[in-house]
């Protein structure tokens, strides 16, 4: 299931999108998911589909990735609709034991679920066209302004590019360690909650291990190619804003003053 | 002096107890004395243990000698205060393929260091697009690591080294964990830079296969080094190697064993034509 989060995976495209800075990506998913918030209409969801589409068609990527990522998101789904549906008051249409599922319930649960599925395909497409490199520089100079209060801007933009980095082989190991435990009789499958929980400590303990040992491994490493920290650091793809990045500004902001426009004309 | 020059070189690894007190030492490198000649290409054998791997990690400065000097180019690593400038110069490639590469771009792993060392923008591009060229990595510039083999990957590491432009390549059993043809594809890589760069190599590894083409062979023991010498002259006394717990490439064993009963050939084979031609004479 971890698998099927799109969250990191750059998609290799030559798209605008793929081309811009990762300042005005962070902005626009900013903006966009203020967006699906102001919208409340179909008009509104539907100019929110449209602007979400067009960007998906701009970004050349396959739709199938997009939607990958929702695999991971669907029991949240679920549970948040059930949840809307059965416990929002208003105008009963039917009545099943103590169960009473209304009008406003039903319409509450069909936003919430529109929001939470566009809330993930945007910052899926924001992750598919920027490599997580990008997104940490990008994020590392909108934050720069905090280093004046002495929060460690360029370290936790490192963590965050090492973390995204060794997610995917962490991955590879979990399972190589799983079946390798599955092998010597290990059983993950059986059992009620604690007993799977309490199945995972012959999982967890080697990954662990392995992975404060890579973390050793690769501190070295970087300090071998002279790491030392972020001053008289360079960039070797320096972010610079481009035409095309003004434009995309241009846009995201006549985009969010239609989403304001739509909430105070109340449609 | 050569680029490279350990004098009395010894190394502690100390044991802590709880409240942070020496427990025990370990002296994993022992009164070490080595000269390396700049452009050389030098092999370092040793069993598990022998502390090739703590010297090869005083190259670049990762440890610093308890005991002895270690010059880098003339920097004595245990007087720079700043550690970085000796790890400019000599750069390290590890046995791990995975745990060493940061980038999530090929290209952007191979800018990685020239970025740490404050290298203007333009500057960092040229010097990798100049190193990939030399790995001939240049077609897999926009490939996640994740998605190479295991010996593509080595050659991006070595990659991102060249691009800090050191002198000296120092590398820890860069083959360990690679198939016979990523080893073949990795080797091939550092010799090539070592005779087109003029880049001095230091190669560790228990491989006897890819000793044979140095120019120059140490053999490391309990933290002493214990032989050197051409690997002809190092290949001849197989009886001592075996005494290491080393063995010699499968050619010179085979002439070794005709020799001992009684065919008429001379020490030191190192390849299967040099044991036809022997044969055949």
């Amino acid at each position: 299931m971890i698998r099927d989060i799109t969250i990191g995976q750059y998609y290799p495209a030559k798209s605008v999108i793929h081309r811009m800075d990762p300042r005005t990506k962070l902005f626009g998913t900013l903006i966009f998911i203020i967006s699906v918030f102001l919208f409340h209409s179909v008009a509104g969801y539907a100019v929110a589909t449209l602007f979400l589409a067009g960007m998906i068609t701009i970004s050349q990527v396959p739709v199938k990735f997009i939607f990958k990522g929702l695999k991971a998101i669907f029991m949240i789904l679920l549970i948040t609709m059930v949840f809307n549906i059965l416990l929002t008051p208003g105008e009963v249409l039917w009545k099943i034991g103590i169960f009473t599922i209304t009008k406003e319930g039903i319409s509450m649960a069909v936003r919430m679920a529109i929001r939470l599925i566009y809330l993930v395909i945007g910052s899926s497409l924001m992750t598919l066209t920027t490599t997580p490199n990008q997104l940490t520089d990008g994020l590392e100079k909108s934050l720069r302004p905090l280093n004046k209060i002495h929060v460690p801007v360029h370290e936790i933009a490192m963590m965050m590019s090492i973390a995204l980095r060794f997610i995917p082989i962490l991955l590879e190991e979990t399972d190589k360690i799983m079946k390798a435990q599955i092998a010597r009789g290990a059983d993950f499958e059986s059992g009620n909650l604690i007993q799977k929980v309490k199945n995972m400590v012959p999982l967890l303990v080697p990954l662990f291990i392995s992975a404060f040992r890579r973390a050793n491994d690769l501190a070295m490493a970087m300090e071998a190619r002279c790491y030392h920290g972020g001053d008289d650091r360079t960039q070797m793809k320096p972010l610079h804003y481009a035409k095309r990045d003004h434009i995309a500004y241009l846009v995201l902001f006549a985009y969010l003053a239609v989403a304001i426009g739509f909430r105070v004309m109340g449609w | 002096m050569g680029i490279i020059k350990a004098v009395k070189l010894a190394f502690d690894y100390l044991k802590y107890d709880e409240d942070g007190n020496v427990q025990e030492t370990q002296r994993a490198v022992d009164g070490v004395d080595i000269d390396i000649k700049e452009g050389q290409f030098v092999a370092i054998l040793g069993h598990n243990g022998s502390g090739k791997s703590t010297f090869a990690k005083h190259i670049n400065a990762l440890l610093l000698p308890s005991d002895g000097t270690i010059w880098i180019d003339g920097i004595n690593t245990s007087e720079e205060p700043e550690l970085w400038k000796v790890r400019q110069k000599a750069g390290m490639v590890f046995q791990n393929p995975d745990n060493q590469i940061i980038g999530t771009v090929v290209e952007e792993d191979v800018g990685f260091g020239p970025e740490n060392m404050g290298v203007p923008t333009e500057d960092i591009w040229k010097r990798v697009n100049e190193s990939l060229e030399k790995t001939g990595m240049t077609a897999y510039r926009h490939h996640s690591p994740n998605k190479l083999s295991g010996g593509q990957k080595q050659r991006v590491a070595i990659a991102g080294v060249m691009a800090m432009r050191p002198k000296c390549i120092v590398l820890d059993e860069p083959t360990a964990m690679l198939d016979p043809n990523g080893r073949k594809e990795v080797l091939a890589a550092v010799h090539q830079l070592n005779k087109q760069e003029n880049v001095t190599v230091v190669l560790i590894t228990h491989y006897m296969e890819e000793v044979i083409d140095a120019d120059h062979v140490i053999v490391m023991d309990g933290g002493h080094v214990v032989m050197e010498g051409t690997p002809r002259e190092i290949f001849s006394q197989v009886e001592t190697l075996k005494k290491y717990r080393l063995d010699v490439p499968q050619v010179t064993l085979l002439a070794h064993e005709l020799k001992q009963s009684g065919v008429d050939i001379p020490d030191g084979i190192l390849t299967t034509e040099e044991l036809v031609n022997a044969l055949c004479q």
